[in-house]
């Protein structure tokens, strides 16, 4: 694949540049991926928020401000494609279209949620929706993904394996083994490296050497840097990336800029940066304010139109806090269920 | 003075070898580095380099002879000016070796060579119980799973090594599944690093016998991942101390994965290699994990000893729908053993096997120590002590019953293993105890492990780390106050 991957392995991205995607969406596209990301953000917002009132413990990543990936990438994907991810992981589930009862009552650590209420935020799969987790340890996302694709190419199914990490996980041993493998073996996986500039609390600057998208140039894969708070141009990168990596020519890497409005988890107070950085994204490179201005222009949707999608999604998120508070905990003697599955 | 060539140890368990082919013949002259003869060990064919200068006197050992021991002289070098008329006087004389040096390799004798007896002591008849796994996890002793070995052995067997039996067992069970497949370092072109896996690329291909990079982390992950993705992989670590590298896949991806998944998502994979000490090998190649890989829930651990342990045990593993670690020896690969012919002849995991009914004592051990633990017990019969041992076969979960029913009867217990004491699984036999068999204790449990230091590579020391035979006999006449 010599030329080509040497020629993509270079593609970094202008941040400023407004996106110029060709075709351009249609009114019907754009309005989905805006109640996408919209979903993702009421619904991480209610988290935020039932985390504060003690109904949710533990650890709890919220996903606000990176809407724009997960939502761009999933647009494209195909039904029989594989989905996994870190513990950041509440968006990809809402966009591999999985419940927001589901998770959310995950989240409460009821019965009513994916996991029964034994996983919790970090933990959740539902494989009739092709989501695998849902991972707490850092990089091991990218070797399940790699073998979510090995079994992709094993049974011929045609899936491409779309295999989330953040910038923290990109410098993890196991990440480079997994490159080495995937591109040996030309496995259908997509590593979709979610730069949120920030390792926790230690930034890029701080933690990593050269960039990431490039990483994967001694193995032969291609990489790309893609602006992550438009939605357009992750959808565009992702559809060329996921044509590559599904006509058989190994994995592909897409690095995509992004930023997490809130920190790392809901104790991390984020003192690591400056506030006005967290307020000049807010207000100048949201990714749902910006599909609705490229509506509003490319289409002419009026705010009426706006609002009532906005209902819609507030709509499914009450419900959900109210299923995640209603739904009963597990019986007592679940805690012993599940650690193996019975043989005899 | 003429030099001996000697059969050369050409691996660091290897005991004897086939002479397959000399290379060089009577008359020959041979420099330092010409290869003179082919050596087939039970891993491989290599070649044997001259050390020393000078010209082929004798040949000892023909071409094609079978068995021949490591050390055994095997042909005769005649330095400048020495002539076959020197072979008579030097004989008796201890020449150096003509050859690479041989280590000390283990003693045969520490384990059975010969084909173990088919007789079979009698056995717990076990119970189909539901919902065993969740009694296990709360501790409760359950009878084990019903299994009619007798019928099994009675039926027909074929002498097997052990690292046969294995490969017979991976091979039947990727005929009846395409899902399953092998994995790892030099599994398929190299034939297996121990030769487990020789033969399996020509069957299966490619695509089913992958050699991997060495990169234990990544392949394992990436097989937990296939597993997640409806295949059944066998992932091969060359040691299981390599898999230290893997570990957290092995427990956090693997293990944990059904319980945080709320019961939708299993993984039904196999992680096995050569566990505990091989032979000189030295610390960090030298360590039996039983106990790390027993501590976790959501893994099975099984440990076979003997070539039947091998084969029905690995069918169980791959067809077990949780993820299964199975501790080999690498000394016990070599091995043979009586091994059912029957298809179906599958070990159930969570029952352990009486080797030999006993009343005065009883011996618990797993793998290797199986065999010292069977040695123990003879010299002890000559001693007029009867012991019953033990042979684990699952290391989790624990067949708690057997082991109390023994207990009970011979109220004495002397538990072996290869691993280091503290935390070890005769710590936990011996809580087990504790807790359910203190009153019919008629002595102290004894433990008999490896001393509680890495394992020296000083042959005298090494030896003295690791559990021997003579350690059971001294432990079980003590607990039988002799």
């Amino acid at each position: 694949m010599g030329s080509k991957a040497n020629k993509k392995a270079s593609k970094k991205a202008d941040l400023n540049a407004v996106s110029n995607v060709s075709p351009q969406p249609s009114q019907e596209e754009m309005l989905a991926l805006y109640k996408d990301m919209l979903l993702i953000r009421r619904f991480e917002e209610k988290a935020g928020q039932l985390y504060g009132m003690g109904l949710i413990g533990g650890f709890c990543h919220l996903y606000i401000g990176q809407e724009a990936v997960v939502t761009g990438i999933q647009s494209v994907q195909e039904p029989q494609d594989t989905v996994v991810t870190t513990y950041r992981d509440h968006g990809h589930m809402l966009a591999q279209g999985m419940s927001a009862n589901g998770v959310m009552a995950e989240l409460t650590g009821r019965e009513g949620g994916y996991s029964r209420g034994k996983g919790g935020s970090m933990h959740m799969f539902s494989e009739e929706k092709g989501f695998f987790g849902g991972h707490g340890i850092v990089g091991a996302s990218t070797a399940i993904g790699t073998g979510l694709a090995f079994a992709h190419k094993y049974k011929e199914d045609g899936g491409v394996a779309v295999a989330y990490m953040g910038d923290g996980s990109a410098n993890q041993g196991q990440v480079a083994e997994c490159y080495n493998m995937a591109a040996l073996w030309k496995l259908p996986v997509l590593y979709v490296i979610e730069n949120n500039q920030y390792a926790m609390g230690t930034s890029n600057a701080r933690h990593a050497a050269g960039q990431l998208y490039a990483r994967g140039a001694g193995y032969g894969i291609p990489g790309e840097q893609v602006d992550g708070m438009d939605v357009f141009a992750v959808q565009a990168a992702a559809r060329q990336a996921l044509d590559y990596v599904r006509s058989g020519d190994g994995p592909y890497i897409l690095e995509v800029m992004t930023y997490r409005y809130r920190g790392h988890s809901m104790s991390d107070p984020a003192k690591y940066r400056e506030k006005s950085e967290v307020d000049d994204m807010k207000s100048n490179r949201d990714p749902i304010d910006a599909i609705k201005e490229a509506m509003k222009e490319a289409y002419d949707v009026k705010d009426e139109d706006l609002k009532a999608i906005d209902k819609e999604i507030k709509a499914i998120v009450k419900e959900s806090a109210e299923f995640a508070q209603e739904s009963p905990e597990l019986a007592p003697e679940e805690l012993w269920t599940d650690v193996l599955v019975e043989v005899e | 003075m003429t030099i001996q060539v000697l059969m050369p140890a050409l691996s660091p368990t290897m005991t004897e070898g086939n002479l397959a082919r000399w290379v060089k013949k009577e008359g020959d002259t041979v420099e330092s580095g010409d290869v003179i003869a082919e050596i087939e060990t039970d891993k491989a064919t290599m070649e044997v380099e001259s050390v020393d200068e000078g010209v082929i006197g004798k040949i000892l050992i023909e071409e094609g002879a079978q068995n021949v021991s490591v050390n055994t002289p095997i042909a005769v070098l005649l330095e400048d000016g020495e002539s076959a008329d020197d072979i008579q006087a030097d004989s008796g004389n201890n020449a150096h070796a003509g050859n690479i040096p041989c280590a000390p390799v283990s003693d045969p004798a520490d384990a059975p060579s010969a084909t173990m007896s088919t007789e079979i002591a009698a056995q717990p008849a076990g119970a189909v119980v539901e919902n065993r796994d969740i009694l296990y996890a709360q501790g409760t002793v359950i009878e084990p799973p019903p299994f009619d070995e007798a019928t099994f052995m009675a039926e027909g067997t074929v002498e097997q090594t052990v690292r046969e039996a294995l490969r017979d067992a991976m091979a039947e069970e990727m005929r009846n599944d395409d899902t399953v497949h092998i994995l790892g370092e030099e599994v398929a072109e190299y034939n297996g690093a121990y030769k487990v896996t020789q033969g399996l690329l020509d069957e299966f291909g490619d695509k089913r016998v992958i050699d991997t990079p060495i990169t234990e982390h990544g392949f394992a992950g990436m097989a937990v991942g296939a597993a997640f993705n409806g295949l059944k992989p066998i992932v091969e670590f060359m040691t299981m101390n390599f898999a230290m590298q893997a570990i957290d896949h092995i427990i956090n991806s693997a293990a944990k994965t059904l319980y945080m998944a709320g019961g939708q998502l299993g993984c039904p994979i196999v992680f096995r290699g050569p566990n505990g000490a091989a032979s000189r090998v030295g610390a960090q190649h030298s360590q039996c994990f039983a106990s790390w890989y027993a501590h976790v829930p959501g893994l099975k651990v099984v440990s076979p000893w003997s070539a039947a342990d091998a084969k029905g045990l690995m069918k169980a593993a791959i067809r077990d729908p949780n993820p299964v670690v199975i501790l080999e020896n690498e000394i016990m690969y070599g091995q043979s053993f009586d091994v059912p012919t029957d298809p179906e002849y599958v070990i159930p995991i969570g029952r352990a096997k009486i080797e030999r009914e006993g009343s005065d004592v009883t011996i618990v051990a797993f793998s290797i120590m199986v065999g010292k633990a069977l040695e123990a017990a003879e010299k002890l019969a000559e001693q007029g002590i009867d012991a019953e041992v033990i042979n684990l076969r699952t290391i989790r979960p624990l067949d708690r019953y057997t082991i109390l029913e023994s207990v009970k009867k011979t109220n004495r217990i002397v538990c072996c293993e290869e691993g280091w004491p503290f935390a070890g699984i005769g710590a936990e036999i011996a809580a087990l105890i504790g807790e359910h068999a203190f009153d019919y204790l008629d002595a102290p449990l004894k433990r008999v492990c490896a001393s509680d230091v890495p394992l020296p590579y000083a042959a005298n020391l090494e030896a003295l780390a690791l559990p021997q035979t003579d350690e059971i006999v001294h432990a079980a006449k003590e607990v039988c106050y002799q």
